[in-house]
């Protein structure tokens, strides 16, 4: 504006870039104590340029595991994430695709009422209906299965809210056109309102994906076994042994490789993910 | 009584664009509306509603010390909860807890928007480089910020000793509150920067203009222009920051200090776990989960009721 541009411009950048170190450099000591071994790190005097150690800790972390803590290699927790995460986004948009469309599209007694059923939902996150929850996943049988894991949390109105938003949207136009050309209610969901409902899908994957994977409460009580183990969970198992005995090489690995997919995925579907952010508000 | 009800109700509509239920051509059937709510309408009522209701009926039970047999006891409790120092202290701990950090997160994050909402060259690279920390699960910021902090081996404690300082996170409380605070802000600042500068970007810019003409300085500008017609924005993340430290913030006081020392970074969620878990007092843990059920419905209405109306431009 009128004043002093390249002052404030300046001032701008500083502000910016030290907050972009501030962001980053938690997560640059994580990566530093990845490339060394146990020792240089537990000296309290660790160099702030890489080791030599990275393939060695990567190896072991991926393959082998924490010996003293989890005894699993974590290859192994991050492919249960990755299921529970993939589980949890597919999961929810499947079933919020097809209510939404059932609420928007169609006309029936008890539509309202099955409506507000789903929307109270999203006064209550998991974490205050803990137990109970966790009785019923015991009764039916679930503990330390990847359904127990996935399903109490996509019971959420969040996804059906969106789709139900977008497909408001839609011009009435199109559902009287394909009808007048005899489509009927699966030829227009599949033909119309699919292709059409593609971002709104990718938008709820980004978030769905990156709350599957950081979940950390659920998948601590439903789990007991080693082998289903998350590797959110792994990680702060790796920390619970006797302070002295943390193998923080590994630990730091593991938290590194824990950060890489919700990472990707926020930078590279940056779109998607802004726009699932604001479009579903939390 | 049934006037505000429907008021309320009406509320709930607009900030859900509810009043445009209607689509002016349907399909009809007797059975598939049906059957494309089943999925949905069985998971929430198996998953949601069936536990929610059994928090509710076990708070008024007490289970014997074998878990073999449980009483219905009224209040009793919610009395003997209320009677506890235990969860005063965890109330005032969530309360310090989520005034810290929201105010911290939203300043910082207020404070990088607008900086970056002008129109600079590599804006959005800044962008990018702000936002990812939102990926990060809570449990693994805790990691980073006890190993950065770590009271023999953390690289920015020997700095903090060097000034004189006792830093201890693992034995003294007010320092495990402390990395506790700074870590969920760490994490929380990229949401409140990506609300800031959308609702930055929507403010028209011929209104600054203007005020810019008039000869209001760049600060001036800020608080009397800027920042009232942000307001809506603020509201908003001010409720979803409560909601955060309450509820998603588990992770991290679970990495962290586990609670501790002392019980001096309990939580009231954290809380609930703890004693449901450990202490194996299901009766009183439910009673707890009850109470802050009625908090958040409490957060969501006030949300519902006020942030989308009285604040506006």
């Amino acid at each position: 504006m009128v004043e002093n541009r390249r002052y404030r411009n300046i001032l701008a950048y500083l502000v910016l870039a030290v907050g972009v170190l501030i962001v980053a450099f938690p997560v640059y000591l994580a990566i530093l104590a990845s490339t060394f071994d146990a020792a240089t790190i537990i000296n309290g005097n660790m160099p702030l340029v890489p080791g030599d150690q990275a393939g060695e800790n990567y190896y072991r972390t991926l393959f082998i595991g924490a010996s003293r803590s989890t005894r699993e290699p974590v290859s192994m927790m991050m492919l249960n994430s990755f299921i529970m995460a993939m589980g949890i986004a597919i999961g929810k948009i499947l079933i919020s695709i097809l209510s939404a469309y059932a609420v928007v599209y169609y006309k029936f007694p008890l539509r309202r009422t099955a409506f507000w059923i789903i929307f109270i939902t999203l006064m209550l996150p998991v974490e205050v209906r803990i137990y109970p929850t966790y009785k019923i996943v015991a009764d039916l049988g679930l503990l330390d299965t990847y359904t127990g894991l996935i399903l109490p949390l996509i019971a959420s109105a969040t996804g059906t809210l969106l789709f139900r938003q977008f497909f408001m949207t839609i011009p009435d136009e199109l559902l009287e056109a394909s009808k007048i050309d005899g489509a009927g209610a699966f030829r227009f969901f599949k033909d119309t309102l699919l292709p059409l409902s593609v971002t709104t899908m990718a938008a709820l994957f980004v978030i769905q994906f990156i709350y599957g994977w950081n979940q950390y409460l659920w998948p601590l009580l439903i789990t007991t076994k080693d082998n289903m183990q998350t590797i959110v969970i792994g990680i702060k198992k790796m920390l619970t042994t006797q302070d002295a005995l943390t193998e923080w090489q590994i630990a730091m690995t593991t938290a590194v490789l824990a950060m890489v997919p919700p990472v990707f995925v926020v930078i590279f579907m940056q779109r998607f993910f802004v726009k699932g952010l604001v479009e579903t508000e939390k | 009584m049934r006037a505000s009800q429907d008021r309320s109700n009406n509320d709930l509509c607009r900030h859900w664009g509810l009043n445009h239920m209607e689509k002016r051509a349907h399909f009809s059937s007797k059975t598939v509306p049906y059957l494309l709510l089943l999925p949905q309408l069985a998971i929430t009522l198996i998953f949601f509603y069936w536990p929610a209701s059994q928090a509710i009926w076990q708070s008024f039970l007490m289970e014997d010390a074998f878990g073999l047999s449980s009483e219905f006891v009224g209040f009793d409790n919610y009395r003997h909860l209320f009677a506890q120092p235990e969860y005063y202290k965890a109330m005032s701990t969530t309360v310090v807890f989520s005034l810290a950090v929201g105010t911290l997160s939203l300043a910082c994050a207020l404070l990088l928007a607008t900086q970056a909402d002008k129109k600079l060259r590599g804006g959005e690279a800044f962008k990018t480089l702000l936002i990812w920390p939102y990926a990060v699960a809570p449990a693994i910021a805790g990691v980073l910020w006890i190993f950065m902090f770590h009271p023999s081996l953390g690289t920015l404690s020997q700095p903090i000793r060097a000034l004189g300082l006792d830093w201890n996170p693992l034995l003294n409380g007010n320092h495990a509150m402390t990395l506790l605070v700074l870590s969920a802000t760490w994490k929380q600042i990229s949401y409140n920067f990506l609300f800031f500068l959308a609702g930055l970007q929507s403010i028209p810019r011929s209104v600054i203009e203007a005020a810019a003409i008039d000869g209001a300085k760049p600060i001036r500008r800020f608080w009397t222009i800027v920042f009232p017609l942000l307001s809506p924005t603020t509201f908003f993340l001010i409720v979803v920051n409560v909601v955060y430290v309450f509820f998603e913030t588990f992770g991290i006081i679970d990495a962290v200090t586990g609670g501790g020392p002392a019980g001096q970074t309990t939580t009231l969620v954290y809380k609930v776990y703890a004693d449901g878990r450990v202490g194996g007092d299901l009766g009183g843990s439910a009673a707890q989960s009850v109470i802050l059920m009625v908090i958040v419905i409490a957060l969501t209405a006030f949300q519902f009721k006020f942030v989308e109306r009285k604040v506006q431009y």
